[in-house]
């Protein structure tokens, strides 16, 4: 028996490739050793680092012009395009829970290595070319956000989010794999490349389909498609309010960017084969989630349902199948991820007693107590229902388009009614602001003045800085519109 | 011969992995459990894979049903949940279950290649194949990222499992009242 080559790198492997994600894990780890030894009263230094840690990551984890491969690990224009994506956004949601940790119950320094963690399995997500590396990604992610999720210990909404979530998403985990088991049984290889030969002459096998579908399921949980959405109004109401709106970007992020990269780039046969029960879930993720969200009277649990509608717009792409809409998805998710952020900060600005204040009705008077906070939730709104020339409304005119180009007059249609039914809980939270001032105030409610967190000034920038990113989007959408399309461009095979 | 043998032991499996679920009392469900994690080991044998199954009885017989056990007995669990769950609920659960299970089935028997006797019986195996050496070599070289990724994973694990069991020094938990701290 020859002895094992002293070499064990994967042939043509690259440093290069693996280099953001090295850096992400040694700045988790960092950030981990350094917490233990600061002062208990200036932790939010540590959250400072991770900033610092998460803005040079998004530089150093930009794509060389020629993509480099690390055995299943690839960094090209897409993985670069996610790892800056996500690095971003997850700078901007530490920013905003520098101030509101303590407020949200979270006492514990552990918050951000954490948080970094799941950055870094989510850029293994958006980078993996083999399903077992993308799931062991997936999982990284997910057991961070689950510990994340309970970290207000001594509230048991907090808790109970985290064994919901926990529970819920080992279960996802389980059919998500067994889909793998399926198609590993199929193409005899777990990397994506032997994906795409597998629809032979006459369409492809029942087990594969059968793959297909199960490995839908898991990703359906983690983006919260309808029907696999339940645990998510309840998560993300629990959940501390700054680890919410990490879930409801970085992570819902890093599932679209890991759906595109293994289903969609790699699997083009299951628009096809699997078209109807997608299209059904997606027509149903927008309807239930818009219904849903226009009876919510807590603020938070009206953006959970809002997020699943949103999701139901993104899983359009994932019908279409086509490589514009693909693009269009990624550009989708960098607006609605500015859109949202600033809509959980405005809200992570009001506490009552000590305890945060999450309904639409704490909303009121804010315009007058704090109009450029005001103002800057309006943005978000009018974003998130559409209204141009804001980034919501560019991201969905380049979706809807390019969901209609593929053919899917019916959907787009059923999109188009679903925005608009939306319009009515976004400017209900825009009248909460501006009109519902005096009713409280002579009912005997606190004023909004009251509720206001005292001089926040890294909450207040990080609200400024999403609205901004918000009109900015709007407004010149065409750098990262096309940044998008090259980064598509660049996946190797498509 | 031994697709006899192969169908009387996944009828052991399935219906050890029935009691997992169906016996009222926590440790009965965890004894199922280890014998239907040993019997998948004698399967792994059968498909000569020794050193998984050898794994499989240390690793997931052994070891991680203790920490059940240990996990049951300590807990002290009772037999009862406190809110039976309604009725026709359970009836819907059971019925989407057995659905699901008839689905897989249909599609997993109709499929040859994936039952034995199917295009993938009697395939030739490379010398040495499921030994520690053979594994170590996949190990290390295919997926070496995904080892390494694995460590992270639980050392994500393990920071989580602190975080969270570890109990709060007062002095270090000051709830605010007013939220006016900073």
């Amino acid at each position: 028996m020859n002895p094992l080559p002293l070499n064990l790198l994967p042939p043509g492997a690259d440093y290069a490739a693996v280099m953001p994600l090295l850096w992400a894990f040694a700045a988790a780890v960092l950030v981990l050793i350094a917490e233990m030894f600061w002062p208990y009263r200036s932790r939010r230094g540590v959250g400072w680092l991770t900033i610092a840690a998460l803005l040079a990551i998004a530089v150093l984890g930009r794509a060389p012009s020629e993509a480099v491969y690390f055995g299943p690990i690839a960094l090209d224009g897409f993985s670069g395009w996610c790892n800056g994506l996500l690095c971003l956004v997850a700078a901007l949601s530490v920013l905003m829970s520098l101030d509101t940790l303590e407020v949200n119950g979270v006492t514990r320094g552990e918050y951000y290595p954490l948080l970094l963690f799941a950055v870094a399995g989510g850029m293994v997500m958006a980078a993996a070319t083999d399903l077992v590396v993308m799931f062991l990604g997936l999982e990284t992610m997910s057991m961070a956000v689950y510990v994340l999720a309970g970290m207000g210990k001594a509230r048991r909404r907090s808790n109970e989010a985290s064994l919901k979530y926990f529970l819920l998403g080992a279960f996802a985990s389980a059919f998500m794999l067994y889909g793998i088991a399926l198609l590993y049984s199929q193409a005899g290889s777990t990397d994506l490349a032997a994906m795409a030969g597998l629809a032979g002459e006459g369409g492809t096998s029942a087990v594969t389909r059968l793959g297909a579908a199960l490995l839908l399921v898991g990703f359906g949980f983690k983006i919260a498609a309808v029907p696999f959405h339940l645990w998510a109004p309840d998560v993300y109401e629990g959940a501390p309010s700054p680890v919410t709106a990490f879930m409801a970007t970085v992570v819902k992020a890093a599932a679209f960017a890991a759906l595109l990269r293994s289903v969609l780039l790699a699997m083009p046969w299951v628009a096809g084969e699997l078209q109807t029960p997608l299209w059904v879930a997606a027509a149903a993720t927008m309807t239930v989630g818009n219904l849903a969200a226009l009876r919510q009277r807590s603020l938070k649990r009206m953006l959970a349902f809002s997020s699943v509608a949103h999701t139901g717009y993104l899983a359009m792409a994932v019908v279409a199948g086509t490589s514009e809409a693909a693009a269009a998805l990624l550009f989708y998710l960098a607006a609605y991820a500015a859109m949202n952020l600033g809509a959980f900060a405005v809200m992570m600005l009001l506490a009552d007693r000590g305890r945060p204040a999450e309904n639409i009705s704490d909303l009121a008077g804010l315009g007058r107590a704090r109009p450029l906070a005001a103002l800057a939730m309006t943005v978000c709104m009018l974003s998130l229902t559409g209204i141009p020339p804001l980034g919501g409304f560019v991201a969905k005119v380049s979706l809807f388009g390019a969901v209609l180009d593929a053919g899917f007059y019916t959907l787009v249609v059923v999109a188009v009614l679903n925005s608009v039914l939306s319009a009515a809980y976004y400017l209900g939270v825009i009248r909460a602001m501006y009109f519902d001032d005096a009713d409280s105030v002579a009912a005997g409610g606190a004023s909004a003045a009251s509720r206001v967190l005292p001089s926040r000034p890294a909450l207040t920038v990080s609200i400024l800085l999403a609205a901004l990113a918000v009109v900015l989007i709007g407004l010149s959408p065409s750098p990262l519109l096309g940044s998008s399309l090259r980064a598509l461009a660049s996946v190797a095979g498509f | 011969m031994s697709e006899l043998v192969f169908y009387l032991l996944a009828a052991i499996t399935v219906l050890c992995a029935l009691g997992v679920i169906t016996r009222p009392n926590p440790v009965h469900s965890a004894l199922f459990l280890v014998m239907t994690l040993f019997m998948l080991a004698v399967f792994y044998i059968i498909l000569e894979a020794h050193l998984v199954a050898a794994l499989q009885i240390i690793v997931y017989a052994g070891a991680v049903m203790v920490l059940f056990l240990f996990v049951i007995t300590l807990l002290n669990l009772k037999g009862d949940p406190d809110e039976p769950a309604h009725p026709l609920l359970r009836i819907v659960a059971y019925a989407v279950a057995a659905t699901l299970a008839a689905g897989v089935a249909i599609v997993l028997m109709g499929d040859a290649g994936v039952v034995p006797g199917g295009a993938g019986a009697g395939a030739v195996l490379a010398e040495g194949f499921g030994g520690t050496r053979a594994l170590a070599r996949i190990l290390f070289t295919d997926y070496l990222v995904a080892f390494e990724l694995t460590s992270v994973l639980l050392l994500v694990a393990v920071v989580g499992a602190v975080v969270l069991a570890q109990r709060e020094p007062v002095a270090e938990a000051p709830l605010t009242e007013t939220g006016e701290d900073a």
